[in-house]
């Protein structure tokens, strides 16, 4: 016979555990696992029927709408992830080397603020300082030029998704440069290295892992957003989002809007996982 | 250095500047929330409080606040006893799939939520439980457990470790620790955790739409006027929900802001 510690099961340490396991197993992994499910089910007559066919798959990836629709999004995104990054770079960089401690955790205060308020409310907010008629086509008239249109444009999309992702984008840079070892900055220029180059050559390097991080982020929310382009942009072309919304909403197509919603999630995970492997790569020599 | 001086105040008003876009929206929606304009534009129009006036005159809109009033206090208690209970097995156990498990705790927040709204309607509707208020609570606390437990996580790594030990050499039992030190060390993460959660909650548009059915919340509502015409009600009835959440944000940023800095002191 063997000799098995017969160990009385920790029923404390379940006790912790298997809340989280739980609510997240029934209302997190279950239904996105009962979506990929889904995405093989039929629609007759306006009900989902259990099936396992994949006409859906067929029908949404053989349209050209559909790849329309995804490239566009993807070049939204990525477009709205190089925007986000750029324009938060020198504020995090001020925040990060050249502001007082009291200055930067301030700031990170207030950054966080628009996370936990309405992004409906402040999108909306745009439409009117965006619109024909609006705040800055008025300021803009003031002074002989415009009107411009920048409601239901890319441009508009491009505001909606910079509102959503550069409070984030502040936080993770201003965090990734604040831990970089300022000796190292210093030695460059003793060096002879000069200030922007030591910028491009030395603190991005460094900071690499989080700006990768930052933009990462930026990328799944401006991706997954439906409320920008539909109405900063006017959802013409739609994006996968907003696709979404249609098949599902109207037409009760769900297993087709869950084609759409897997082959973003795949996407995602691609350009995660890229990106993160990017971030973690030794430098080379 | 002058070159120096001058490229800090250059940075310094840059800065300034992403501030300003970030909160322009919010004072934006403040004062055309008074404006007396159909569609704000400079110059402004009379002060009014008409705006208000229409939008809490609407019983749907008293209705979706009483409703988010119940979704998100109660998503609120369930996310941060489910953030609690993971933040402290993270803090204090090691076991085989704890990386799994870390995974699932974090993962929700990165799935786009309109991809886990579709999914949750289609899962809730196979057990018939989609369109009640009890879907929007069971969605939410999806969502806001893992920001539960990051705000609880963070409190508990300030504990002393030595602590726990300590009661039970002195006799305590496990759940006796866990209610006279545990608890009570985490305690402001614990408030701060239900005021995030609860605002979260509270300002969460996409699931709740999609699986509200009939029983709206605010933003649901505040979704659907949008989809109509330009309406500065939005405006009315998003400067009183930006009120609730900030008031919420504060107290939590308080607690944790606060607190952090009581251990160097003690």
């Amino acid at each position: 016979m063997t000799t098995k510690p017969t160990t009385r099961p920790d029923y404390y340490a379940i006790a912790w555990r298997l809340p989280l396991i739980v609510w997240q197993g029934l209302f997190f992994v279950g239904p996105l696992l009962f979506m990929v499910a889904m995405s093989f089910f039929l629609v007759k007559n306006y009900r989902m029927e259990a099936a396992f066919q994949f006409s859906n798959w067929q029908r949404m990836l053989s349209k050209d709408f559909f790849w329309d629709a995804y490239f566009f999004t993807l070049w939204l995104a990525l477009l709205a992830t190089a925007i986000t990054s750029v324009v938060a770079f020198p504020a995090s960089y001020f925040l990060a080397f050249k502001a007082s401690e009291k200055t930067r955790r301030w700031a990170i205060f207030f950054l966080i603020i628009p996370f936990f308020t309405s992004y409906l409310v402040r999108v909306f907010a745009w439409q009117v300082i965006l619109a024909q008629s609006g705040v800055i086509n008025a300021g803009l008239s003031f002074i002989g030029i415009g009107p411009w249109q920048m409601l239901n444009t890319q441009f508009g999309t491009m505001v909606g998704y910079l509102v959503l992702c550069l409070p984030l984008a502040v936080i993770l840079q201003t965090f990734s440069l604040a831990n970089i070892d300022t000796r190292l900055v210093e030695a460059a220029h003793n060096l002879g290295c000069g200030r922007l180059r030591a910028v491009f050559t030395v603190v991005m390097p460094l900071a690499k892992t989080g700006l990768v991080v930052a933009a990462v982020f930026c990328f799944i929310l401006s991706f997954g957003d439906f409320v920008s382009p539909y109405y900063l942009g006017g959802s013409k072309p739609p994006t996968l989002s907003i696709m979404i919304v249609d098949t599902s909403k109207s037409g009760q197509q769900w297993p087709r809007a869950a084609v759409v919603a897997i082959t973003m999630i795949l996407t995602l995970l691609v350009v995660a996982f890229t990106a993160i492997g990017f971030a973690y790569r030794k430098r080379g020599k | 250095m002058k070159d120096d001086k001058l490229l800090r105040w250059v940075l310094a008003f840059y800065t300034a500047l992403v501030f300003l876009f970030v909160f322009a929206p919010i004072a934006a929606s403040l004062v055309f929330s008074f404006n007396s304009d159909r569609f704000p534009t400079i110059p402004l129009g009379t002060f009014t409080t008409d705006w208000y006036v229409k939008a809490f005159s609407n019983p749907e809109v008293w209705d979706a606040a009483l409703r988010s009033l119940i979704v998100s206090s109660v998503t609120a208690v369930i996310a941060t006893a489910i953030g609690f209970s993971a933040a402290y097995t993270d803090y204090r156990y090691d076991f085989r799939g704890k990386k799994a498990f870390l995974v699932l705790s974090l993962l929700p927040p990165t799935i786009p939520l309109i991809i886990l709204a579709l999914a949750m309607l289609g899962w809730l509707s196979m057990f018939h439980a989609s369109g009640l208020t009890i879907s929007i609570i069971i969605a939410h606390t999806v969502l806001c457990a893992p920001f539960a437990m990051a705000v609880i996580r963070l409190r508990l790594s300030q504990m002393d470790p030595n602590l726990e030990p300590a009661a039970w050499n002195l006799g305590a039992s496990e759940w006796v620790t866990m209610k006279s030190v545990v608890i009570p060390f985490t305690l402001p993460s614990i408030i701060a955790s239900l005021c995030l959660t609860a605002a979260v909650s509270f300002d969460e548009f996409a699931v709740a739409w999609f699986v509200s059915g009939l029983n709206k919340t605010v933003p649901v509502v505040i979704l659907e006027i949008l989809t109509g015409n330009i309406d500065p009600q939005v405006n009315a009835i998003g400067t009183a929900v930006f009120l609730v959440s900030i008031t919420l944000v504060v107290i939590a940023q308080v607690l944790v802001m606060g607190r952090a800095k009581k251990p160097e002191a003690v």
